[in-house]
Parts: structure tokens; C-alpha cells; sequence
């Protein structure tokens, strides 16, 4: 292992098969599948090398890697990861190792698709692995905006009817199309970034020590004042792309546009970049802030946890309620955080994971049911579950999981994120997340029963329906048994990521009114 | 010898996992329905076996075995582990889950011999996880541990309600089992959130000592109890909680009999019974759980008098049995509420089975279209008596001595309140039992046309469902005709109702006469007054005497005695509306509120980032106007800059 | 003679153009007027550089000299390839950057 460059080998795998991709394999369909598939393999076996291979006993960051970039304002390229890092990096291989498949019936101009996509991968990578703002910062761009380009090209558009005292102006932006989910999406993102650069560089020219390197951050005692302000600006960067209330709207239209690859990776991977931005640098840097902030993070993840399912059990179209369970799901992982002790925490970076995965699976199958049936619209379609079994079990799997039914991910999540919010400093926290689990078994079983486990459509359009074929199967597959096994034996990611959250946790100052037996 | 114990109840809980797994992971193996079935039963059988042996050793064995495995690992500790905690009680509900189990499924190859071999499968492989969840929850050394097994449980009884999804009431009955019993889950993971936070600890052994040495904090733990108990009613079906479990009759028979009747409703019991020590320390809710569990009672057997469905009776009678436990468990005695659990469990799987075996030979579950089938299924309507007058608590028969032990308990802690109402369920039990049997074993076999009739009613037996499957003409009406030749079903459905119909016989006899291990077992309930049991036994009698002179001497005109009761009985028919109100709380306020937010979400708070977007855009438009495009207006702006500039200077600096 | 009269006589000139640029519609005199204003510029280096006795007024003289030149060249073939395309030179047709 030593002398490997595992990260890097990780980050770039998919960058460079997007060159060859763009360069090599013009007109050429299946080398372009393959070429992104090798892309995506090969960052997998790295992930998985990485996260079996990290000494949980040394906790800590690893695996490092340095390269000065620019000596004289101190950007280094500066690679290193955690348990918590480990665990998304393993997530985001295995969603675009899924994604590659799912979108592989991707038909109008397959290797600009494939070569954004793994484009995208690499900014995500890069966030992950990566310890110097500067860098971090420019691959948090890098991930987010070639997505405006998947979205507002091989996406597609829905209709939503403008109404309401806003329903004039509704009208003249174009609400439901894949233009204005693109644009919408892409400059909520960007009005995020503004936020976040400058918190980057408040940090940066507070602490004078000339380094972007979060470790060295780390070490700096910030002012509280600034503390509080910069935290609040990381909160809203991040917290944007994290799904939190109400700046939430870009991801039900934008995930409701995208295509099926690409709504995987933005729901279940991006939107954690979101929340692991929160945690790791607006935790791990700023104590103090998290400390004032705690309040305000925990209630609005409350309001999104019940909110977000509320709105999805409103929706008609299949896509929506899918992105609006993500607005209520991500609110456990902002739940988790702000709970601030390491059971919470826990839960909410192994919700990071659950979520990622399940959301992953539903987007997946959403798509081969829009590409089988040719609809959207829950209430036309009724009693697939005897025409696809496959499609069908997959979806109430991820649905169960959803509704963090023991045995899946979802539920451990769930379970350590009650458990942290009960024993925080605002235990009725407890109450909206247990109500947001109850709220999606109402909305997840009724989506289920409706499209697969009900009696059959009469419409003829749904008469000889597929199941799923060839490629497809290994993207139902692979995340289905993630699901169930990282459910089933949780202890193969809660030590990994405790390794990371309880010295994290050990840095926030103490909080009147938690339960100390947790809080270490 | 101890380790020993521990591992027999290790492998009769794994034997069911390992079946399942097979069945799920070897999809071809599972599409041939037949031998996946004969696997699965196979399992199920071993895991009886080593489950009898486990409790043989345990129950003369003097500690409880304790083995875990770290599972769920937090700041540096272990905060759950998996495993199983073997003591008297564990190995003994592990032989009635398991036994009622084995049953089932060999049952089940006789009953479901219509189903196409890959739906066959499908259901064997729910059955094996059904009976690893289940298992799992006896044993449970932790309450995470049983809280996981309780929604997988919960799972499989969606999953197996749902088994016939085509049909919309059965695929409505799932979801509407699913939802009930999740709410009431919901709290019960509140309960133990908080329970962690007080005591550090989900380990049952570890809470008993606790409590027993005084040192969980008292302050908040009846809120705690509260929260454990109303999982309890979402799963044992307590008031207001168990307008599902009728519904759930949708599922195939044998499903009703082993996770609706005999097993997952009464893991609510269980839980109680488990933790019995913790809500001690909790009278109030002590009192809450007998006055609601009495209440139960009573209305579930009200609504079953008035109930045509066989299998319906039988639901409403399980959730009165439940109401029953729960209020010898309010009353603290919860060794009472335990040993009715595990008779209830023995003769309401038969009577569920022998109902199957009716259902299966009529063709219908309306009691109308049955009649002297005792002539034409002798066998069947032998156990199924056996079965009625062990649920009506008569001497020698299964449910005696754990009635009247419920009555005495009750009686002995001054619930004079819920001791009538128990007293009054246990007329109206042996009423509604003997209606059913009179209306389908004895008197005038049914008419034909009523039969063909009925056929496409609600209630639906398996070869039906495939009619449905298959879009053919429902074939029903050919098979009924052949209602007057009803006949004793196959070996592989009657063997397990014989086997059972000896076990209530066995252990009715036993306890009786103070036999075995039941002479222990009396000792508790020895404050009970000695008029109790005449007195109880005489109320049964009397329903038994009421029905048979209602529905078999026809001496007291049915109709008459509807009408004595007519408003109870016409609520009874609506049920007493309580459907109804979860009804609406569904589609009103839940669903209501749903659209509200979601209205809110699209229309105001996205509308308001539209309508800064839109402003946005026009403020552009208004702004362009200044781009004239003559290079001497451009000129004026550039003097009228440098003008500004310098006044600034001028004025401010 | 002092450096104020060619200050003035630089003003004055320097008016002038900005006069012609703002009041001229033809864009060969809105030109011109620029080539005055430049001129102007170029009498002030040329006064202040014999005023301070430093030679580097009179580089910058040449410097501006040859940039208006340049200018005027440009400048001009602007003007006809906008007169090909468009067959005017009159400046207020030529809006084709009104907003």
C-alpha cells in the first residue's frame, strides 16, 4: 500500500477515462460504456482497498498525500481521509458504478454524458479526499457544475401548473421544465459556493498562518464571533446543497429533471457533499459556532425531517415524491449533526451512507420504470409487481430501508440519530424525527402498493411490461445488498466512522442539558 | 450442559435464516415451490426440535445463558449486541414459535397445492424469515434486539397479508396492518430511545438487576412503560389499535393462524411479560394496560358476535384473548397473562387451521354457506370443538386453568371494574364460539345458490385468487356446487390439527390436575376465591347453552335476540365506527395536511424564490434601457460619473 | 510665455473635440473630435515637458502620436466596413448595442 497513491489513483480514475472517453472513443457506444465502466472499477477497488485497509485502530486521517501548488499563499494539494471520508468515498464508487449501469441505455450523445458524469465524479472524489480549502473548494465546483449541463440536456421536463399569489411569475420562469431545473439548481449551487468561498478565505486570513490545510485550521482557536459568522455562512453554503428548509426547492425539480444516472449521484452522493461540508468544516474548524448554531441546525432539520415527507406523500409524480423523501432523509443527517454527540453523529454520517445508497436504488429504479412503462404518474399505474419481481422487490426493499425498517441501513441511521438527538441538549428532537419515520412508511407503502403490489392497470399501455434486463440487474444488485448487509452488520461502518467522529465530537465545547453518558 | 442450550436455540433460530436465505438467494430453487416448500418445513422442523431440546435442558437449568455478539459499536463501546438470552421462559415461547411454525408450513404444502410453484416459493420464503424474526424476539437478549425482530415480524405480516396483492383488499389490508402497528412501533422505539438515556443500557438482564436493585430513576419511567406498552398495542392489537388484525384475515389461513393468531399479535404480550419487572415500578400504567386490555376484551367480543366471516370470529376472538393477557399483566401477575399466551397460542392456531380446512372444503369463509359439515368432515369438526371449548375455558380442555388464572389475578388485585368485564367476555366467548360451530358443523347444510352466491363476495379462498390472477372467469361457482360433497382435507392439513387438537388436550389435562410442571404454576394464583371457578365456568356454560339454543334448538329465535340488542348490534356492525375514524384521519387529516404542505412548498415557498428569480429578470429588462447604444450618451455617463466622483471627494472625504 | 496659455489653449482644444464628440451625429467627426481631445493631450505633455525640462513628455508625445495615427486608421476602417454593412455612418443608426 505504501507509496501508492490510492486518492489520487482514486480521484483521477474516472477524470481520466472521461479524456479517453472525449478523445478515443468517438461514435463508438459500447468502448464509451466500457471505458467509463473501467473508470469506475478502478476507482472502486481503490475505495474498497482504502476503507478495508484504514487502520481503525490509529484512527485519524491517512493514506496521505502532498504536492505544493502554490508555496506562497500555502495551497497544497493535499490529500488525506478519515473513517468518515473512507465511507462516502466507498459510497460515491458504489453509486457510480451503479450509475455507469443504469444509464447505459443513455442513447443521444452517449460520451458527452458519460465523460460530465465521471467529470463530476472526480469533483466529488475530490471533496472527499481532500484537506486544503483551496482544492476542496475547487473540486466542490468541479462536482457541481457540470450537473447543469447533464440536467439541462439529457434531462427531461415534467409540467407543473403555476398557481397561487406567485403563480404569475411561476409562469414566466418556466417552473417544471429541464431549463429551468437546470438553471435553478445550478445558481441556487453557486449562490451556495459565494457563501462558502467566503468562509474559506474569512478562516484563511483569520488565522494568518498561511495555509488552507484543514488539519492546521483545525489547531487555530478562532474568535467566537468569527466563529459564529463563518459557521452560519458554511451552514447556508452547505446547507443548500444539503436539501435544508427552505432552500431545498432546487432538488425536487432538479432530481425530478435529471436523468436516471445523474439524479444517483446528485441525490445520493452531492447532497452529502452538503452535509459532509457541514460537518467537516464547519464542525471540525469551528467548535464555537457549531456550539451557538446547534439550535437553529437541529430545528430546521426537524422542520425538514416532517416537511420533506409531508410534501412528498402530496406528490403525484413518482420522481418527486423520491426527491422530496431526500429533503425529509437529509434532514436525519443535519438531525444527527446537530446533536453533537458521537451516537448522533454517527447516525448521521451512516445516514450519509444509507441514504446515498437507497436514494441511489430508488432513482435507479424510477428510471427503468420510466423507461418500461413510460410514466411518471403513480395513480395511472397499478400491479407491476407481477410483470417486473425484480423492480418490484428492489423498490420495497429501498423503501423499507426508507422507512428504517430493522435490517437495513436506514434503520441503524435512523435509530443512532434518535438515540443521539434524545441524549442532546434538545431531546423533543426526538419527536419530528420518530414522526418523520412514521409519515414515510405512509408514503412509501402507499407508492409501493400502488405501483407494484395492487391490482393491475387497465390501461393497455401497461398491459406486457419488462422487468429488468441484462446491465440493469448489477445496479439493482450491487446497492440492494448494500443495503441489507451494512443493515444487517452495521458494526462494518459504525467503527469506521466512529474512528472519525469521536475525536470530532471530543473538540465541541460541552452542552448544558446533554446526557454525558454519551457524550464522552 | 449450559452452553449446550444456548447453542440448540442458536440453531433453531438460525435453521429458519439459513431457509430464507436459500429461498431468497437461489431464486431458481425457490421458482420450483414444491421442494423450496418441503425445505423450508424441513428447517422449520429442525428448528422444533432443537427449540424442544434448548428448553428441556433450560428448564431445569438454574441461570439463563447469555450469548452475544457485539453488533452496533459507539465512541469506543458497544452500545447493542446481537445474540440470544435462553432462560425458561425464551426456550419456551422458542417451542410454541417454533412448533406453531412447523405446522404451518407442512400445512400450508396442503393448503396453498394450487398456488403456481413460484408464488409458492415466494411464501415459504416469508414464512422462514417470519419464523427467524419471531424467534428472534423470544430470544432477544436486548431490547434493540426485539424492537428489530418486532418490525421484522411486522414486515413479514405485511409481506404475507399482502400475499394475494392482486387483490385490492388484501393489498389495502397489508398496508393498513403495516401503518397500525408501525405507529404504535413508533413508540415503542421512543420508549426505549428513553429508556437508554435513563438506564445506559438495553440489555434485559441488565435492566432487571437494575431494577431490582433500585437503581433506575423512577422519574420519567412511566412515560417510558407508556411508550413500551403502546408498541404493545399496535402489535398485540389493543384498543384503539386493533382495527387491523381483522382485516389482516386477508392473508391465506394458515398465515392468520400462525403470525394473526398464535404468534407475532401476542409479542406485544411477550414484551410486557419480558419487561413485567420494569412496569412494576410503574403502577399507573399498570392500571392503564388491565383497563384497556379489559376494554379490548369486551369489544372485540361484541364486534365478534355479530361477525358472518369464520374467519373474522376468530380474529376479533384473538384480539379479546389478547385484552385478556393484558389485563392479567395490568393486574401483575404477568405468569398468568404468559401461560394463556402459550395455550392461546396452541388451540387458536387449530381452530385457525380447522377453519382453514372448512374454508379450503366450502370454498367460502361466510357462515351462512356452511352447515352440517360435521357429517361430511368429522375429523375437522372434532379438533375444532376441541379447539371452541378450550377458548371457552372449559375443564380439562387448553385455556381452563390460564383463564381462570386471569381471573384470579384480576380478582386478587381489586380490578373489580375489568374482572366484570372479563367475566361478561367469557359468556359472550362461548357464545360466539358455539354460534360458529353450530352455524358450520351442525344443523342444515347451506343452500347452493346462497354458496354460489357468496362466491364473489369479499373474502376470497386461495383458488379464487388464482382466477383473479389469471383473468379467467372466476371459477368459483363450479367448486362450491360441490359444497354437499365437502370432504376431510388432505393428511398434511389434518395431521397438524391433530397434533395440535392432542397438544391443547395434553396440556388442558395437566394443568387440570395440577400435572407436571403446572403444579408450580398454581401456587401463584392461589389467592383466587373458590367461587371463581364455578362461577366462570357457569358464565360459559351459559353462552354455550344460549347459542345452542339460538343456532341449533332454534328454540330462541335469532332475529329476536339480535333485536334485543338492536343499537349495540347495528354499531357492532359498523364497528363501532372505529375504522371509520382511522379512515378519516387518513385521508383528511393526513393526507389533507400533506396536500396543504405540499401546496405550500410548490406555491409559496418555491413561489417566492420564483418570484425573486422573475424580479430579478425584469429589473434587467427595466435596466437595459440605459445601454442606448450612442456613443454620446455613453459620453453624458461618463461625465456624470467623473461629476459624482468629485463631489464625493468634495462632500465626504 | 508661461505654461498658462498653453494650458488654456490645451483646454480649449481639448473642448472643442469633446464638444464635436458629443454634438457630432457623423462618425467620421465624432473621429475627429477625438483626434482633437488627443491633440490636446498632446500640446499639455508637450508644454509640461519644456516647463520641467524632462524629455520623457516628448517620448510620450511620440507614443501618442503614433497610437492616434493607429487610431485614426482603425478608426476609420470601422466606419467603412460599417458603412458596407449597415450603408450608413450616422452614429444614432448605429445601436446595435442598445439594450
Amino acid at each position: 500500500m505504501n507509496g501508492i497513491p490510492l486518492l489520487s489513483i482514486m480521484t483521477w480514475a474516472p477524470f481520466v477515462s472521461a479524456i479517453i472517453i472525449m478523445f478515443c472513443a468517438r461514435h463508438r457506444p459500447l468502448l464509451v460504456r466500457l471505458t467509463a465502466l473501467a473508470g469506475a472499477s478502478v476507482s472502486l477497488v481503490a475505495s474498497l482497498i482504502v476503507y478495508v485497509a484504514y487502520d481503525k485502530t490509529m484512527a485519524g486521517f491517512q493514506f496521505h498525500e502532498q504536492l505544493a501548488l502554490v508555496p506562497s499563499l500555502g495551497i497544497n494539494y493535499l490529500l488525506a481521509i478519515d473513517g468518515m471520508s473512507a465511507l462516502l468515498a466507498l459510497l460515491t464508487s458504489i453509486i457510480i458504478f451503479a450509475g455507469v449501469f443504469a444509464s447505459w441505455t443513455v442513447k443521444e450523445r452517449g460520451q458527452e454524458f458519460y465523460a460530465l458524469l465521471l467529470l463530476l465524479v472526480t469533483g466529488v472524489y475530490g471533496v472527499f479526499v481532500s484537506l486544503d480549502l483551496f482544492v476542496f473548494f475547487l473540486f466542490y465546483e468541479i462536482a457541481v457544475l457540470p450537473m447543469y449541463l447533464l440536467i439541462g440536456i439529457w434531462g427531461s421536463s415534467g409540467f407543473v401548473k403555476p398557481q397561487g399569489i406567485f403563480g404569475k411569475a411561476m409562469g414566466r420562469t418556466g417552473v417544471g421544465t429541464k431549463e429551468y431545473a437546470a438553471m435553478k439548481l445550478t445558481l441556487y449551487l453557486l449562490f451556495g459556493s459565494a457563501f462558502i468561498l467566503v468562509g474559506i478565505l474569512a478562516l484563511y486570513a483569520e488565522a494568518g498562518s498561511h495555509s488552507f490545510s484543514i488539519i492546521a485550521l483545525q489547531q487555530v482557536q478562532f474568535d467566537p464571533t468569527v466563529q459564529k459568522w463563518v459557521f452560519l455562512a458554511f451552514y447556508i453554503g452547505f446547507g443548500i446543497l444539503a436539501g435544508i428548509w427552505p432552500l431545498h426547492t432546487w432538488s425536487p425539480d432538479g432530481h425530478a429533471s435529471a436523468p436516471t444516472a445523474v439524479s444517483m449521484l446528485h441525490a445520493g452522493v452531492l447532497m452529502k457533499l452538503g452535509a459532509y461540508g457541514v460537518v467537516r468544516l464547519g464542525m471540525g474548524m469551528l467548535p464555537d459556532g457549531m456550539a451557538y448554531w446547534a439550535f437553529l441546525v437541529g430545528t430546521i432539520a426537524c422542520i425538514n425531517i416532517v416537511y420533506g415527507a409531508l410534501s412528498a406523500m402530496a406528490q403525484t409524480d413518482l420522481k418527486y415524491v423520491i426527491a422530496y423523501s431526500s429533503v425529509s432523509h437529509m434532514g436525519v443527517v443535519m438531525l444527527g449533526a446537530a446533536t453533537m454527540n458521537v451516537v448522533g453523529l454517527n447516525g448521521a454520517v451512516f445516514q450519509m451512507f444509507a441514504h446515498g445508497i437507497m436514494t441511489g436504488l430508488f432513482f435507479a429504479l424510477v428510471g427503468l420504470v420510466y423507461e418500461k412503462a413510460h410514466s411518471r404518474a403513480i395513480f395511472s399505474m397499478g400491479g407491476f409487481g407481477t410483470m417486473m419481481p425484480g423492480i418490484a422487490t428492489a423498490f420495497t426493499i429501498a423503501g423499507l430501508s426508507s422507512l428504517g425498517l430493522p435490517a437495513t441501513a436506514g434503520f441503524i441511521a435512523e435509530f443512532m440519530t434518535f438515540l443521539g438527538a434524545w441524549s442532546s441538549a434538545h431531546p423533543w428532537w426526538l419527536f419530528p424525527g420518530v414522526i418523520g419515520a412514521f409519515l414515510t412508511a405512509v408514503y412509501v407503502l402507499r407508492v409501493t402498493k400502488q405501483i407494484f403490489w395492487s391490482t393491475q392497470s387497465p390501461d393497455p399501455h401497461f398491459a406486457h411490461l419488462p422487468d429488468a434486463q441484462g446491465p440493469e440487474w448489477a445496479a439493482l444488485g450491487i446497492l440492494t445488498a448494500t443495503l441489507v448487509i451494512f443493515g444487517v452488520a452495521p458494526w462494518i461502518a459504525v467503527g469506521t466512522i466512529d474512528t472519525a467522529t469521536t475525536p470530532l465530537i471530543a473538540t465541541l465545547p460541552k452542552v448544558a442539558g446533554a446526557s454525558l453518558g454519551l457524550l464522552r | 450442559m449450559m452452553a449446550n442450550s444456548g447453542a440448540l436455540a442458536l440453531i433453531a433460530w438460525l435453521l429458519p435464516i439459513f431457509s430464507f436465505l436459500v429461498l431468497a438467494i437461489v431464486f431458481p430453487f425457490r421458482r420450483l415451490g414444491r421442494p423450496a416448500a418441503w425445505f423450508s418445513t424441513l428447517c422449520a422442523a429442525g428448528a422444533f426440535a432443537s427449540a424442544v431440546l434448548a428448553w428441556r435442558i433450560q428448564s431445569v437449568a438454574a441461570h439463563p445463558v447469555h450469548l452475544v455478539w457485539p453488533w452496533l459499536p459507539t465512541a469506543g463501546k458497544t452500545i447493542a449486541d446481537v445474540g440470544v438470552l435462553v432462560d425458561a421462559q425464551s426456550t419456551i415461547m422458542l417451542c410454541l414459535v417454533s412448533l406453531v411454525a412447523f405446522l404451518v408450513q407442512f400445512y400450508s404444502v396442503g393448503y396453498l397445492h394450487d398456488e403456481p410453484a413460484p408464488a409458492l416459493g415466494r411464501y415459504y420464503a416469508y414464512q422462514s424469515l417470519f419464523a427467524f424474526s419471531m424467534m428472534g424476539l423470544a430470544l432477544a437478549p436486548n431490547l434493540l434486539q426485539l424492537f428489530m425482530c418486532w418490525e421484522l415480524v411486522g414486515l413479514c405480516s405485511y409481506l404475507l397479508i399482502g400475499f394475494w396483492y392482486q387483490r385490492p383488499s388484501a393489498a389495502r389490508a397489508a398496508v393498513k396492518a403495516f401503518w397500525i402497528t408501525k405507529a404504535g412501533d413508533v413508540g415503542m422505539l421512543v420508549g426505549i430511545v428513553m429508556l437508554y438515556r435513563l438506564a445506559g443500557t438495553f440489555d434485559i438482564t441488565e435492566l432487571h438487576s437494575m431494577a431490582a436493585s433500585n437503581a433506575l430513576p423512577l422519574a420519567g419511567l412511566s412515560i417510558i412503560t407508556f411508550c413500551l406498552y403502546l408498541g404493545a398495542m399496535g402489535k398485540s392489537a389493543q384498543f384503539p389499535f386493533h382495527v387491523w388484525l381483522p382485516d389482516a384475515m386477508e392473508g391465506p389461513t394458515p398465515v392468520s393462524a400462525l403470525i394473526h393468531a398464535a404468534t407475532m399479535v401476542t409479542a406485544g404480550v411477550y414484551l410486557l411479560v419480558r419487561t413485567d419487572w420494569l412496569f412494576a415500578l410503574t403502577p399507573n400504567v399498570l392500571l392503564i394496560v388491565a383497563w384497556i386490555g379489559a376494554f379490548t376484551a369486551l369489544l372485540a367480543a361484541v364486534l365478534a358476535c355479530v361477525q358472518d366471516d369464520i374467519k373474522r370470529v376468530l380474529a376479533y376472538s384473538t384480539v379479546s384473548q389478547l385484552g385478556y393477557m393484558m389485563t392479567a399483566i395490568g393486574a401483575g401477575v404477568a405468569s398468568a397473562g404468559f401461560l394463556h399466551l402459550l395455550t392461546h397460542g396452541l388451540f387458536k392456531a387449530l381452530l385457525f387451521l380447522g377453519a382453514g380446512a372448512v374454508i379450503h372444503a366450502v370454498g367460502s369463509n361466510d357462515l351462512p354457506n356452511m352447515g352440517g359439515l360435521a357429517r361430511r368432515m368429522p375429523q375437522t369438526a372434532l379438533v375444532f370443538i376441541i379447539g371452541t371449548l378450550s377458548l371457552a375455558g372449559i375443564p380439562i380442555f387448553g385455556g381452563y386453568v390460564s383463564k381462570e388464572e386471569i381471573l384470579g389475578a384480576v380478582w386478587g388485585a381489586h380490578l373489580t371494574g375489568p374482572f366484570l368485564l372479563l367475566m361478561l367476555v367469557a359468556g359472550l366467548t362461548a357464545f360466539y364460539m358455539f354460534r360458529v360451530v353450530f352455524l358450520a358443523f351442525f344443523g342444515t347444510p347451506a343452500r347452493v345458490a346462497a354458496v354460489a352466491h357468496a362466491g364473489a363476495g369479499h373474502t376470497t379462498p386461495p383458488r379464487v385468487a388464482h382466477a383473479a390472477l389469471h383473468n379467467e372467469a372466476v371459477v368459483e361457482g363450479a367448486h362450491v356446487n360441490e359444497t354437499p360433497h365437502a370432504h376431510e382435507p388432505p393428511a398434511t392439513m389434518l395431521l397438524p390439527l391433530w397434533v395440535l387438537a392432542v397438544g391443547t388436550m395434553v396440556v388442558g389435562v395437566m394443568s387440570t390436575f395440577h400435572l407436571g410442571g403446572f403444579a408450580a404454576a398454581e401456587a401463584a394464583g392461589e389467592t383466587a376465591p373458590g367461587w371463581l371457578t364455578p362461577t366462570a365456568v357457569g358464565v360459559a356454560l351459559a353462552g354455550i347453552a344460549l347459542a345452542w339454543a339460538t343456532y341449533q334448538m332454534r328454540a330462541v329465535n335469532p332475529e329476536s335476540l339480535a333485536n334485543a340488542f338492536g343499537p349495540i348490534r347495528s354499531a357492532a356492525l359498523r364497528k363501532f365506527w372505529i375504522d371509520d375514524i382511522f379512515e378519516g384521519i387518513y385521508s383528511f387529516v393526513l393526507l389533507g395536511f400533506s396536500r396543504i404542505v405540499g401546496w405550500i412548498d410548490r406555491y409559496l415557498v418555491d413561489g417566492v424564490l420564483n418570484l425573486l428569480s422573475d424580479w430579478t429578470v425584469q429589473a434587467g429588462d427595466e435596466l437595459r434601457g440605459i445601454q442606448t447604444g450612442k456613443p454620446q450618451d455613453y459620453v453624458y455617463g461618463i461625465g456624470a460619473g467623473v461629476l459624482v466622483l468629485i463631489l464625493l471627494m468634495r462632500l465626504v472625504f | 510665455m508661461g505654461l498658462e496659455p498653453y494650458l488654456f489653449l490645451s483646454a480649449t482644444v481639448f473642448c472643442i473635440g469633446l464638444f464635436g464628440v458629443m454634438t457630432r451625429r457623423n462618425t467620421i467627426g465624432i473621429l475627429l473630435g477625438i483626434e482633437l481631445m488627443m491633440n490636446a493631450v498632446n500640446i499639455n505633455l508637450v508644454a509640461f515637458a519644456r516647463y520641467t525640462a524632462m524629455a520623457a513628455g516628448f517620448v510620450f508625445t511620440v507614443f501618442t502620436i503614433c497610437i492616434t495615427v493607429t487610431e485614426a486608421a482603425l478608426g476609420l476602417a470601422i466606419v467603412i466596413l460599417l458603412f458596407r454593412v449597415r450603408r450608413t455612418v450616422m452614429a444614432d443608426h448605429l445601436d446595435l448595442l442598445k439594450g
